[in-house]
């Protein structure tokens, strides 16, 4: 056990790595092996971070399962891992998301055995951000999550036609990996400059923590850590990439890149951004704190005008991601448990939403609202998980976002009530757009074209029936995420505000 | 010469005797036996190598009163030369078997200019350096203009000669002014002469188009015009050669030449370093996105590289010596995997369009593979030598004060990941134009396989590499 606890990150980051190398060992023509490899890894995967979550002791707090090896001396660069309450519960997200993600890429025939080595490539990049607390190795898996994108949504990924013009996946491609790079420039330069300043040879976030950097360092390098991160976090106006790329991307990819990575872009605000910069932090939290309000509006607008159910959830995690900047921007203990809630509980929503936008899509071959209609006669499973994935969005009592929100909301109160109120108006437009969509797309009179529509296969049901589970677990026992999440944020906000 | 242990030049003799032994055989052998030449040319490097490390190791000695270095320095880069003198055999053998004629010659003179860049390495005086860059230039000549049918390639000659002797008179220039000014052409007298000295105009031009004429021999911009048709004309190993080896070669000179001969002056050039550095990076990378050649976008990708590397020479400290030397090795390495791949598909195809690319990753998928990770190297992303390399090179820059041009790198690598994207994306997205499989022969296989595995072990794990580099450095920045 205490063998285990030790070497349990390890094994969370490496267990997909060395998965993906074997995956690519399998010949090409074993497609039912790729598949049953790729589901083992996932599970494996899922049951490690189970165990990460369930092993960090709450009581005990502060960082666990540190492992450090020396790499680069001169660099000042050590494979340094380490989790603190945040960072393992967005470990546990991800464990979920990869494993469901693998499940409904169950009918994945084109290349399968190239699509999961992309994929788990990307998961372990994930893996890697929440768990290292060495800066070299936080930017070096953060742009591994960067890179298989371009070959996942290029090569599986679908084109949308408008009618007028066409968005081709090579497009929403080409857009993401460049928009997402462009960000990780700003981050690059900062990290260079945050080394540089503390004259210590070292990238290691806990060394760098105690280092004092003078106001002017902090006014000029916060905001670029902030736009930098805040690209992969959707934040306004660097958000375009974000439902041109989700939309583009085959299903497992927008489940894991809607549901996690844009997690990233949060998490490094936090985890860098104001880690290390709290003055910037606090001198710049008005101007975030405000990009986090347009980001909820305009998404929410945006999300109502669209006629394509996928771009509706691509919209969706453009606004929902707002209430994640709005609660870091707080700067205050229930706003950032509000955020940090918010990141594990979109994460869940938006993979569940992107899963059933891929069975319908699979089966209908359309995503257009203008013609679906009534699927809940022919796809009772999928509309009712739809329902609530849709819900939960809205912020129902009884599911996770609701919890996550109104924390989102209290500490946005206590500091900017003015933004907190315009935040809650977000929440309204939200309804209106998802209760739309529900009414008609599922609960009207069933379409002529759609009669014989068969409903989500076993795997698919199974897979999107977990993520409900956990949006209930979540809603009706919110303190199962939020103690640990609570330790961690009191002892950041303890440690960096005094 | 009393006291001088000849001992010490085994290895340049020892090359230069299998260059020999090569041409000889060349013409003694009946037509149909000249296949053992590449052969040997591989098996007789491997042996100078397996001979080379052991022989020179921890040796430290100056030849003719510093005129020639055996030191940690030059050996780490001659063994380089050696290491890579090997992978060019199995890189050419393919197409000079297929394309070129007097192939014998080829390895021999192949074999020549690895002679002449290892004299580079350890040159320790000016004129020195300059015989030791001829005999490398000079092999490059005969090279480029090797297939000699070809116009293309006897156009790329002409202006590659031309210009070789363009910037070796401003070399030659150069040093006859700072021997006017200083006296010598020794680099430890030089460093002398600019800390006492004050830095007169005769001087600073000497100074000037020393590194003027290093720039052109870099394909520094604004001196890089020669690069782009050479690059497209030359036969495609030879472009290799010229990308990867001579390129590293002249940087391994000029970092000799700026620790040790123009250190106390660094105040002054390394402004001119970095304008260079900033003009290189920027124009090759922008430059590089309207290629449609994959030569020509390799040899504006490479002008890019250099301007990195421009920029680690600009703080030269030693971090900074050892972040270009890292990354010199990596993008050697890189580099050699794209060329792999990019000869057996010209081998396969006689094309060397980026759109005849498309549909690579199902006609070949070892070959896409390789050229895409060698391509993802480059433009600095994660696994891959590139991003360790430069993330150590520009923290480097960065320490020496010199955030801006790291900024600067930084933003190119972004331009030179789109480039490289449209390739990966014929390679992967596109249809391919016919369904026929592209065979790629076991060999090529081989040396792909091994050469990305350097790419990924230096990009996770350059622990080794980078105390191989600092050691290096050591002997010229203590």
């Amino acid at each position: 056990m205490e063998w285990l606890r030790e070497n349990l990150l390890l094994l969370v980051v490496m267990v997909p790595f060395f998965g993906a190398l074997a995956l690519a060992a399998i010949p090409n023509e074993r497609e039912r092996w790729v598949h049953g490899v790729a589901r083992l890894i996932a599970t494996v995967g899922l049951v490690l971070s189970v165990l990460a979550f369930a092993l960090y002791d709450r009581r005990q707090g502060g960082i666990q399962m540190e492992r450090q090896f020396p790499w680069l001396p001169s660099l000042g660069a050590t494979f340094h891992l380490g989790v603190d309450g945040i960072a393992v519960s967005l470990i546990l997200l991800n464990g979920i998301v990869v494993f469901t993600g693998t499940l409904v890429s169950w009918n994945i025939r084109y290349r399968p055995k190239d699509f999961f080595v992309l994929f788990f490539l990307l998961g372990t990049g994930v893996y890697g951000v929440f768990s290292s607390l060495d800066l070299f190795f936080l930017f070096f898996f953060y742009e591994l999550a960067v890179l298989p994108m371009f070959l996942l949504i290029g090569v599986w990924g679908s084109s949308t036609d408008f009618g007028t013009f066409v968005r081709t996946k090579e497009y929403g491609a080409l857009k993401l990996t460049l928009y997402l790079v462009a960000g990780s420039v700003l981050v690059w330069v900062s990290l260079l400059a945050l080394w540089v300043e503390a004259g210590r040879t070292s990238f290691d976030l806990l060394v760098l923590q105690e280092v004092s950097y003078s106001r002017t360092f902090q006014m000029v390098f916060f905001p670029l850590l902030m736009v930098g991160f805040g690209v992969l976090a959707g934040l306004w106006p660097f958000h375009t990439w974000s439902p041109d790329g989700h939309v583009a991307a085959p299903t497992a990819v927008s489940m894991l890149h809607a549901g996690v990575l844009m997690k990233l872009g949060a998490f490094g605000i936090l985890q860098v951004g104001m880690r290390l910069l709290p003055e910037g932090a606090q001198a710049w939290a008005p101007l975030l704190i405000g990009l986090g309000t347009v980001n909820v509006l305009y998404g929410a607008a945006s999300a109502m005008a669209q006629g394509d159910l996928k771009y509706v959830v691509g919209y969706s995690s453009v606004s929902h991601m707002g209430y994640v900047l709005m609660g870091l921007a707080t700067l205050e203990p229930l706003g950032i448990n509000g955020a940090v809630l918010q990141m594990f509980s979109h994460g869940i929503m938006t993979a569940l939403f992107f899963a059933l936008v891929g069975v319908i899509y699979d089966r209908a071959h359309i995503r257009d609202i203008g013609v679906l209609e009534g699927l809940a006669k022919r796809m009772g499973a999928t509309a009712a998980f739809f329902t609530v994935a849709g819900l939960t969005s809205i912020g129902l009592p009884g599911l996770s976002g609701f919890v996550a929100e109104l924390l989102v909301f209290l500490g946005a109160f206590r500091t900017y009530p003015a933004l907190a109120v315009l935040g809650v108006l977000g929440a309204a437009v939200t309804a209106v757009y998802i209760l739309r969509l529900l009414a008609k797309v599922f609960f009207g009179p069933l379409g002529e074209r759609w009669q014989t529509l068969p409903d989500a296969a076993p795997m698919e049901v199974g897979a999107t029936a977990l993520l409900v589970a956990v949006l209930v677990i979540v809603g009706l026992a919110p303190f199962t995420l939020l103690h640990p999440i609570d330790v961690g944020v009191k002892e950041f906000l303890q440690h960096v505000f005094g | 010469m009393p006291g001088v242990d000849w001992s010490l030049l085994w290895p340049e003799g020892l090359v230069t005797a299998l260059a020999f032994l090569v041409f000889l055989l060349d013409m003694v052998l009946p037509p149909h036996r000249k296949g053992v030449l590449p052969g040997l040319t591989a098996l007789g490097l491997l042996g100078v190598l397996a001979f080379t490390l052991p022989f020179l190791w921890g040796k430290e000695a100056s030849l003719f009163d510093g005129l020639y270095r055996v030191d940690t320095y030059a050996l780490f880069f001659k063994v380089v030369f050696l290491a890579t003198g090997v992978l060019f055999v199995p890189l050419s053998m393919e197409f000079v078997g297929r394309h070129l004629e007097h192939q014998g010659a080829y390895y021999a003179i192949l074999l020549l200019g690895i002679v002449g860049m290892m004299a580079m390495a350890s040159a320790g005086e000016l004129l020195t350096a300059i015989i030791a860059l001829e005999l490398e230039s000079f092999a490059l000549y005969v090279l480029v203009a090797y297939a000699r049918r070809d116009v293309r390639s006897n156009e790329a000659a002409v202006k590659f000669i031309l210009l070789g002797a363009f910037s070796s008179a401003l070399l030659l220039y150069g040093v006859s002014l700072v021997y006017g000014a200083l006296g010598t052409t020794y680099f430890a007298a030089m460093a002398q002469g600019l800390a006492q000295g004050e830095m007169t105009p005769l001087l600073a031009l000497g100074l000037g188009l020393i590194l003027v004429g290093f720039a052109f021999k870099l394909a520094a911009v604004p001196f890089h015009m020669w690069a782009p048709d050479t690059y497209q004309g030359a036969p495609m190993p030879v472009t290799a050669f010229i990308a990867v080896a001579s390129k590293t070669a002249v940087v391994a000179l000029l970092l000799r030449l700026l620790a040790e001969g123009m250190g106390p002056s660094q105040g002054q050039w390394q402004w001119v370093l970095a304008v260079l550095s900033a003009l290189t990076m920027t124009v090759g990378n922008v430059v590089a996105v309207v290629q449609r050649n994959l030569k020509r976008l390799i040899a504006y990708s490479s002008i890019g590289q250099v301007g990195y590397l421009l920029a680690g020479l600009t703080a030269l400290s030693p971090m900074a010596s050892a972040g270009v030397i890292y990354h010199l090795v990596g993008y050697g390495v890189t580099t050699l995997a794209a060329f792999v791949a990019l000869v057996f598909f010209y081998n396969a195809t006689r094309q060397d369009d980026i759109p005849a690319l498309a549909g690579l990753a199902q006609r070949e998928p070892l070959a896409a593979a390789g050229l895409a990770v060698a391509l993802f190297s480059l433009a600095g992303l994660p696994f891959f030598v590139g991003f360790t390399s430069k993330f150590y090179l520009f923290t480097a820059a960065a320490r020496g004060g010199w955030l801006w041009l790291a900024g600067l790198g930084i933003v190119n690598s972004l331009i030179s990941l789109y480039y490289y994207l449209v390739i990966i994306r014929q390679m992967y997205i596109e249809r391919p134009p016919e369904a026929t499989r592209l065979p790629l022969s076991p060999l090529l296989k081989a040396t792909l396989g091994l050469l990305i595995g350097g790419v990924v072990l230096l990009g996770v794990y350059p622990t080794p590499l980078v105390r191989a580099a600092e050691a290096a450095t050591r002997t010229l920045l203590p």
